[in-house]
């Protein structure tokens, strides 16, 4: 485009000249219009280089300087750790696109993306997206813009079903790829995010967790679009997203005003964007090893209520994978508690002796986190504002023996027969 | 089941129930599952048939059977309304139900999902967990398709949005 422009301020320039006295005002007015198209032209956007180093001098060029300032002021022991860390996350729709924006802002280690559905026009009520990303894959609009964002983190986008057979395999070995980081244990991610719109992905995602023992943060927020949800999943040691049917935080107001009718699905960026917020919140929390991580924390949008609750697994959980990993977790309990008694002796030493000789104003530090005394609930004591989504399967007696007529064909060819039989007619 | 017609009620209690909790990724029990299915939805087509209310034809598009395609119809003002109805086995499965999907009709109805997946969250979703393992395909087209098209296709039809097949063919000749 400059050049074109320069080629028109070139041409303008011997027309003027060729032109017969007096000088024309309105060509110089033409010229004046070209050098300021000029100048606008220079201004589009330019992609920094990549960085070698989180680099934490305070300068404008510097985008890492607001975030290497959370290790000045003492909230992040080492915030460029984050380079090491892997996050994945599946459904890049309203929440995990912006959680996904979120973490690369944050200067990421590495993303993966999962998603199989294209941008639409009806996506534009939400964050991220752009409309003239509309009919490109998910998975490569949200590449394209954090690329630009932030070159320095690495990206891999996969655009699959994975509830499908073929998808839950690529999605499984995926997980597993440890060429990022080759010291790293276990699979070849840190966290897995959870932002897909659906029971059926979600209990995928879980069953892929509970087989890989990959620790996975839930996200969810109601088809009304005023609540929502995170919750953290650790194989074993908290309950699986099949322990017990899904907790819904309740909208506050009489359900039998809600009208359903007519609709699917309604979605606010606010109720996205707040969702997404604490989901990353979170995950930061967890992977730079800061604050206290929510098990599971809601957010009723109609009341501005923020229920919290713990979960334990459940022993009778109808996941085979979520079962050996509780029983992995109880046979760890003793590692666990030598390690944890190890802790407490050396942060204690290290707190003996005055912090400081003096204290001119009398300066104390008051303990002001309340331990939650709430009982971890397993599965049917709810806090209020809280409840289950779907019910539970219901008890059902071991089958006393297949019927008589159910013996007569066991065969699957013949079986497919009968079927395509009747389908003939 | 309250709030369901006495018709569909009777139909369900007598497609068999299903024992065996298996998925596409289980190996033989998921044979075994499937072996289920088939005697299901062989017995559920057969009593249609004999019900003078065939409504479906359905059958495996994989060897593994974790895919499914054929056709649905229903019949509004006396006309038959057809469409391709298709879907996979989840690898959750039964866990989750099938997610079945009418391809032609998306976009038509805000009682879908992207990808023509039918709406099945109020009224079938609370069923099928509760009965797990032992509803399989031939519910999920019972208790999930059928109340669907019976809600949707009249709408449809109404509001212009599919036409019958002879409307469509006498209105491009003309």
């Amino acid at each position: 485009m400059e050049v074109e422009l320069k080629e028109m301020l070139d041409e303008l320039e011997s027309l003027k000249g060729s032109l017969p006295d007096p000088p024309n005002a309105s060509i110089d007015k033409l010229q004046l219009h070209i050098k300021r198209l000029t100048d606008l032209a220079k201004s589009a956007p330019v992609r920094r280089s990549k960085l070698k180093d989180m680099s934490a001098e305070v300068v404008d060029s510097n985008p890492y300087s607001r975030l290497m300032a959370l290790q000045r002021m003492g909230i992040v022991e080492n915030y460029e750790r984050i380079r090491e860390y892997s996050v994945a996350i599946v459904g890049i729709g309203g929440v995990g696109s912006v959680a996904a924006e979120m973490l690369t802002r944050c200067g990421i280690g590495r993303l993966l993306l999962y998603d199989y559905d294209k941008v639409e026009l009806a996506n534009m009520n939400r964050l991220f997206f752009r409309p003239e990303q509309v009919g490109m894959t998910k998975t490569d609009a949200a590449v394209q813009t954090l690329q630009d964002i932030n070159p320095d983190v690495v990206l891999e986008s996969y655009t699959l079903n994975i509830t499908t057979v073929q998808g839950f395999e690529t999605f499984m070995s995926s997980l597993r790829n440890k060429t990022f980081r080759l010291e790293k244990e276990g699979s070849g991610v840190d966290l897995v995010l959870s932002c897909v719109d659906n029971y059926e992905a979600r209990m995928v995602v879980n069953q892929a967790c509970n087989e890989l023992n990959q620790t996975w943060m839930e996200s969810g927020v109601s088809e009304d679009a005023v609540s929502g949800h995170i919750q953290l999943l650790i194989p074993g040691e908290t309950a699986c997203f099949a322990c017990a049917p899904p907790l819904v935080v309740a909208s506050g107001v009489d359900e039998r005003t809600l009208k359903r009718e007519g609709v699917c699905a309604a979605s606010l960026p606010t109720t996205m964007g707040v969702v997404a917020g604490l989901l990353v919140q979170n995950t930061l929390k967890f992977l730079l090893k800061f604050g206290h991580v929510s098990p599971y924390l809601g957010y009723n949008s109609l009341k501005d209520y923020f229920p919290t609750m713990e979960m334990r697994p459940n022993p009778q959980c109808s996941n085979g994978a979520c079962l050996e990993r509780q029983k992995e977790y109880l046979l760890a309990k003793p590692a666990r508690d030598a390690a944890k008694a190890k802790m407490e002796a050396e942060t204690l030493s290290a707190a003996e002796g005055p912090l400081h000789a003096d204290n001119e104003w009398n300066i104390s530090v008051v303990d002001n986190s309340e331990i939650d005394v709430k009982a971890a609930a397993s599965s049917d004591t709810l806090p209020v504002g809280l409840t289950r989504e779907l019910p539970s399967a219901d008890e059902y007696p071991k089958l006393p023996a297949t019927g008589p007529a159910d013996m007569s064909v066991d065969d699957l060819e013949e079986l497919k027969k009968q079927l395509e039989a009747l389908n003939a007619d | 089941m309250e709030g369901w017609d006495p018709n569909t009620k009777s139909t369900l209690t007598q497609i068999p129930l299903l024992t065996v909790k298996a998925g596409p990724r289980d190996g033989g029990a998921w044979t075994q599952r499937l072996k289920e299915e088939y005697k299901a939805m062989i017995a559920y087509t057969q009593m249609n048939k004999s019900n003078d209310n065939d409504w479906f034809r359905i059958s495996a598009a994989n060897p593994e059977g974790t895919r499914w395609t054929g056709k649905c119809w229903y019949v509004h003002n006396l006309l038959k309304y057809e469409f391709d109805l298709q879907f996979d086995i989840p690898v959750t499965y039964p866990a989750t139900a099938p997610e079945i999907e009418l391809p032609q009709l998306d976009g038509k109805t805000q009682k879908m999902y992207r990808g023509g997946k039918i709406c099945l969250t109020v009224h079938f979703k609370p069923l099928w967990a509760k009965n797990c393992p032992r509803f399989g395909i031939a519910h999920a087209l019972c208790l999930g398709l059928a109340p669907w098209l019976a809600a949707e296709v009249p709408i449809l039809v109404d509001s212009g949005m599919i036409k019958h097949k002879d409307d469509a063919a006498s209105s491009t000749e003309t």
